[in-house]
């Protein structure tokens, strides 16, 4: 008998465990995938997890805490498909955020289609990415596009180079200098249209293979055209070519797009050649864009002794994004989320996020605008990265090493 | 003028991969290992020396010793770790050893390739030049840097061949290489002589690797790639011989330089390894090879 009262005991006490434990919430899993050997990668995951801790800190949402599912690609569209894969069927992930590589996040759009679960990538840019959900609405409407497409990064540049550089220096032509990859396709064939709009003309467009490493017969050959400018479009490559441009001292200025250039880590990468290197970024130390620019840097700087490169801030961004569509679902389901993420509009770091809507050739793709997202043109200068376009502080003005020479008006 | 930024461009990086091949043919010449992680350990160098720049702030020449000693430690313990257990083995059957040494470096060769790109990232590095700024050859602006890095290169070549030909260990390397049973009926003890060998190997693969880092920039991504080249250099030139391997290195840089300025940097290599093709069809021993 009393072993029956004892038994009897142990399995209410178990039934009441077994309860309290189902009123502590399962956790909200995000999956992050990127390339963690490439500086775009680590900020992504970086910026990823800044994000989520604070969010937890803050209470998580509606009281479930958000949890990180990691996976390195490798620079590997094949590894990136194997981990979405993972990601949703094994580990149970709401939405995935990620990739800074094109072909990667191409190479994902359709299994978020298949899979149902949105995928935002934070650091892509090629146009094709956003095309693909207009034309096909209902099979890619799952995919977000959280950082400008190549076409308005081209745009951005020109924006610049026409309000700011045109107006002290004679900027009248140039050479494009890309790597060849998926995003640079859209971004040169933007170049070639939006340079000569504001009286720059291109004199050649050369596109270099990505595992490049010398660039001097490259810079050679550009040297021999006289162009007043060479307007880059790299991503993989940055180091190589900018500590050889400096070393070589070719004597015209770089400006474009140059990511790894967006990295706090730059000056030091390249031991001071970045000094003059005029590139297109999100935000910077100093632009604040928004109230939250200048202390996301702090705490990133903070937290991991170096500032942030672009996929730091966009994947913040896309964090927060995803949590405020979850709050407005009410639910982590694929299709409300793809709903509740249409409406964004969110004032993060890098402006404010807005998504364009079907009717746009650019679906999903962020608002380009000065009331959305413009993103920067910043220039190298003694071991900083200062903000010249669109809003400046008075005394920032550009500043080109002696070996380079810009022509006055 | 084209035709003398190619004759300087292509001089520089050719007595770079002279300096890089040197070492692996004469590792394979005296201890008949074939270093697959090669391309590793000059990235190891490049990546030390750039550590050392930027964390102590040290000057380029301080960077350039660290780096090489990051290669004597890398190639150390690529001995010690790798091929020393594999070529003591009682399992391994004496035929295989030299196939399980060569899988053994490449192996080896990923780990560090990895492990650096796991704390470095595969971004590449670049140390300060040894000495900065521009100079006028022939009417051709070129970084005093490159002409430097062609003296060095060699200058230590040209030490390397007075240490083997003129001093008593040189000449035991010599005869290691040679027939290495003879030398130790005559007394010597072979385990030094490969120890040397090794030593040899790390300085010169160090060197090449710091000056790697100040031309162009080294990057974990690259280990395999510059493997490759020295690899298809050797034996181009001929496995074993030093004479061979310089050649082949000019002929190998001045086909590349060549291609990247008359055709498209991105066709670089191609021509060299079609030439490697065709060499080892004609005459498979290489160019100046006694195998």
């Amino acid at each position: 008998m009393r072993g029956f009262a004892l038994i009897a005991a142990a399995a209410l006490a178990c039934s009441a465990a077994e309860s309290v434990q189902a009123q502590t919430k399962e956790p909200i899993r995000i999956g992050v995938i990127a390339e963690e050997s490439a500086i775009g990668g680590t900020g992504i995951v970086n910026g990823a997890h800044l994000a989520v801790d604070a969010i937890n800190a803050a209470g998580g949402v509606d009281g479930r805490k958000l949890e990180i599912m990691q996976y390195d690609d490798h620079s590997s569209a094949a590894d990136a498909v194997r981990a979405f894969q993972r990601a949703v069927s094994q580990d149970k992930v709401v939405a995935v955020i990620g990739t800074y590589i094109s072909e990667v996040a191409l190479a994902l759009e359709p299994w978020a289609a298949r899979t149902h679960v949105p995928f935002i990538t934070s650091g892509a840019a090629s146009n094709e990415i956003s095309r693909h959900i207009h034309e096909d609405y209902d099979k890619n409407k799952y995919t977000f596009h959280e950082y400008m497409t190549s076409a308005f990064i081209a745009d951005s540049i020109c924006d610049s180079v026409k309000d700011l550089l045109q107006r002290k220096y004679s900027i009248k032509s140039a050479v494009v200098l890309s790597e060849d990859a998926a995003w640079t396709t859209p971004l040169d064939a933007e170049y070639l249209v939006c340079l000569p709009k504001i009286g720059v003309k291109v004199l050649d467009h050369i596109r270099f293979s990505p595992d490049t490493s010398d660039f001097t017969p490259l810079y050679n050959k550009i040297e021999g055209e006289k162009p007043d400018v060479i307007v880059t479009g790299i991503s993989h490559t940055g180091v190589q070519p900018t500590v050889q441009w400096a070393q070589q001292q070719v004597p015209i200025p770089m400006i474009g797009m140059s990511s790894q250039a967006t990295s706090g880590t730059f000056w030091k990468d390249t031991n001071g050649a970045a000094a003059g290197i005029v590139t297109f970024s999100v935000a910077a130390d100093g632009a604040n864009l928004t109230a939250k620019t200048q202390p996301f840097i702090n705490d990133y700087i903070k937290r991991f002794g170096e500032a942030p490169n672009y996929t730091a801030y966009t994947t913040h961004d896309a964090v927060n994004v995803l949590v405020q569509a979850v709050k407005r679902a009410g639910s982590t389901d694929g299709e409300k989320l793809v709903a509740a993420l249409e409406q964004t509009d969110y004032v993060g770091t890098i402006g404010r996020v807005q998504f364009y809507g079907r009717d746009s050739q650019f679906t999903h793709a962020m608002k380009y605008g000065p009331e959305y997202v413009t993103g920067i043109m910043l220039q190298w200068q003694n071991a900083k990265q200062v903000t010249l376009w669109p809003k400046a502080s008075p005394e920032a003005k550009f500043s080109f090493p002696a070996f380079t020479q810009l022509q006055k008006p | 003028m084209l035709a003398v930024q190619i004759l300087i461009d292509g001089f520089a990086i050719s007595a770079l991969y002279g300096l890089g091949a040197v070492g692996f043919t004469l590792m394979f010449g005296v201890s008949g290992v074939l270093n697959l992680a090669h391309g590793a350990t000059m990235v190891v160098a490049a990546v030390a020396a750039w550590v050392v720049a930027g964390q102590l702030a040290a000057s380029p020449w301080m960077a350039a010793v660290a780096g090489t000693a990051a290669g004597v430690i890398t190639a150390f313990a690529t001995y010690f770790l790798v091929v020393r257990p594999i070529q003591r083995s009682k399992s391994v059957p004496a035929a295989e050893k030299e196939i399980f040494v060569l899988t053994g470096t490449l192996l080896w060769g990923i780990m560090i390739q990895e492990t650096v790109a796991y704390f470095y990232t595969d971004n590449p590095k670049s140390v300060q030049p040894l000495i900065a700024g521009v100079m006028q050859i022939g009417g051709v602006r070129t970084p005093i840097n490159e002409l430097l890095i062609a003296v060095i290169c060699w200058a230590v070549i040209g030490l390397l061949w007075l240490l083997v030909h003129r001093s008593k260990a040189g000449k035991v390397l010599l005869a290691a290489s040679i027939n290495p049973r003879a030398l130790t009926l005559l007394g010597f003890e072979l385990s030094r002589v490969y120890l040397s060998v090794w030593a040899i190997y790390g300085v010169l693969a160090g060197i090449a690797g710091v000056l790697l880092a100040t031309f162009l920039g080294a990057s974990s991504a690259q280990a395999s790639q510059l493997t490759a080249s020295a690899f298809s250099i050797v034996v181009l030139g001929g496995l074993g011989s030093v004479a061979g391997s310089l050649l082949a290195a000019y002929v190998v840089g001045y086909l590349e330089t060549l291609t990247a300025y008359l055709i498209s940097p991105t066709y670089r290599s191609m021509p060299a390894l079609v030439l490697l093709v065709i060499v080892l069809y004609v005459r498979p021993r290489g160019l100046l090879g006694r195998r």
